[in-house]
């Protein structure tokens, strides 16, 4: 038997899905922490892009913050903040959180930084508030690019999710340690291809809202998101 | 009606860069009546138009609207209560023509079902069929649009109608047409409407009083648009408002027993009415 149908055996074998241990509860914590990485990086980057969109000030500390956070590699933050905050879940959450933001960022500021100044000068010209000119009108037509900040963003962390189980026995990247340390390589590759499968269902959910956004900003044209 | 003259008191601005935008101008604002702003690109009539809603604020000097220093008046509130329209429309991309006309009265409290009926009244206004309201305004024409702009100007139904260049983005017959809808709407509504212009046959057609401006906002002639064109103050009015134009210098001719109103060049213009 080939590695890829030993791979397929071992994902079929039911004895693997259940459990405290298993793929179902490791699919589970994968996505939570996707899921909370992501959004607790958005809750702190997207107030903080729009408002830079928005009043156009700070472009620069924005760009040199997220240049110096890309720079970052994920896995020696990871190793020093597990140094720092010790074995669980801390260390790659917080990492997680740092690969994240970026695009976030990004994605926050460039969307509303793109939306037509003369449309926002006529809606401030006609009595919205600042908080309204946000609301009804910068954050709605930068929804398609703010989302595909969100898209890059889960993409890094559900796949970088792995290295959390380099100093915590969660998510998928256990079946990756494990099998490396035994040398079982399906299970290994088992472990792969779980993280792809999540990766691709993430990708296409996220990808179906970030068309209905592309919609909604631009009711009338049959505008597909951008890639 | 109530009446809301607009008084300019000396106002300057200077921008940040440095650019005086507009020097020192005074000019008062009748109640119910139009004033065209008319100079050439660059002279701070946007400047003047938007020191009215506070969209801009003077360097010194100060407007009044009805006696009040708008400086002591909430800018969000101001706005609410001075409807304006530009040039490029400005409309919201994600929202129905309907919408769009219903924003100011929503924001101000009114239930939205009560504002989109009375949105598309102001539809039939302003020469359009209510069947446009639940199109965007990407699905309109640039006139049509334009005619959307004036719509959402008037919903909350303000005094003051401020129009910055409001026809400038259209062809001339779709312009003229625009023009013809604003005095119509005009003798209806009696509102005080300042309107910018780079294009003084707009300003003749539409203002009951026009303000020729040079750079810096500086007033060359105010007067009314027959006063401008009899008595041009200086040759930059003469020039401006092309007094030596052959189209501006009208004979009459008889023709089949009909007089006809020939320019310069010998082309007719019109017939007089007998
Ligand atoms: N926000 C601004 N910052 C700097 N200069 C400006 C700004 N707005 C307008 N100006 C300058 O002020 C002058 C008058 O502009 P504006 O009032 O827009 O004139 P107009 O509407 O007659 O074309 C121009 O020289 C223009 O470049
Ligand atoms: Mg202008």
């Amino acid at each position: 038997m080939n590695l890829f149908a030993e791979a397929l055996a071992w994902l079929a074998d039911p004895v693997h899905w259940s459990g405290p241990s298993g793929i179902a509860a490791r699919l589970a914590q994968h996505l939570a922490i996707t899921v909370a990485v992501v959004a607790v990086s958005a809750a702190v980057a997207i107030p903080v892009g729009v408002l830079v969109g928005h009043t156009r000030r700070g472009r620069g500390v924005v760009v040199a913050v997220a240049g110096a956070a890309r720079a970052v590699p994920t896995l020696g933050l990871l190793t020093i903040l597990g140094l720092m905050m010790g074995i669980g879940l801390q260390a790659p959450l917080a990492a997680l959180v740092v690969l994240a933001i970026p695009s976030l960022l990004a994605g926050a500021y460039a969307g509303v930084e793109a939306v037509a100044p003369d449309v926002v000068d006529a809606a401030r010209a006609s009595g919205m508030s600042e908080a309204q000119v946000v609301r009804q009108v910068e954050l709605p037509l930068a929804m398609p690019v703010l989302l595909g900040g969100v898209r890059a963003a889960t993409l890094q962390v559900v796949a970088t999710a792995t290295l959390a189980a380099y100093v915590s026995d969660t998510g998928l990247g256990r079946y990756l340690f494990a099998g490396l340390k035994t040398r079982d390589y399906p299970q290994m590759l088992a472990g792969a291809l779980l993280v792809i499968a999540l990766t691709l269902v993430l990708e296409a959910v996220l990808a179906s809202i970030q068309r209905a956004a592309a919609r909604a900003a631009a009711p009338t044209h049959a505008r597909r998101a951008p890639a | 009606m109530v009446g809301m003259p607009i008084e300019f008191r000396a106002v300057r601005k200077v921008y940040p860069d440095g650019t005086v935008a507009v020097d020192d101008f005074s000019h008062h604002v009748p109640s119910h009546k139009t004033v065209a702003l008319v100079g050439s690109s660059g002279s701070g009539k946007t400047t003047l138009l938007r020191m009215v809603n506070r969209m801009v604020d003077p360097s010194s000097g100060s407007v009044l609207i009805d006696d009040e220093d708008v400086r002591t008046l909430d800018p969000v509130v101001l706005r609410r209560s001075i409807g304006y329209v530009l040039q490029a429309g400005g409309l919201l991309p994600h929202r129905t023509v309907l919408d769009n006309i219903a924003t100011v009265p929503v924001l101000s409290g009114t239930p939205r079902r009560a504002a989109r009926t009375a949105a598309t009244e102001l539809l039939e206004r302003v020469g359009l069929d209510p069947s446009l309201g639940p199109r965007y305004p990407s699905q309109l024409s640039g006139g049509q649009q334009q005619r959307v702009g004036v719509a959402r100007a008037l919903a909350a139904d303000p005094n003051i109608l401020l129009m910055d260049e409001p026809f400038g983005a259209v062809d001339p017959i779709v312009r003229r047409e625009l023009q013809d809808e604003l005095l119509r709407l005009q003798a209806e509504l009696g509102k005080t409407i300042v309107l910018v212009t780079h294009d003084i046959d707009e300003a003749f057609r539409v203002g009951d009083e026009v303000v020729v401006l040079r750079e810096g906002g500086r007033v060359a002639q105010a007067g009314t648009p027959s006063q401008i064109l009899t008595h041009p103050a200086d040759d930059f009015v003469r020039d401006f408002v092309g007094a030596d134009r052959p189209e501006r210098l009208l004979t009459t001719v008889e023709v089949d027993g009909r007089r006809l109103v020939v320019d310069a060049n010998g082309r007719p213009a019109g017939v007089l009415s007998p």
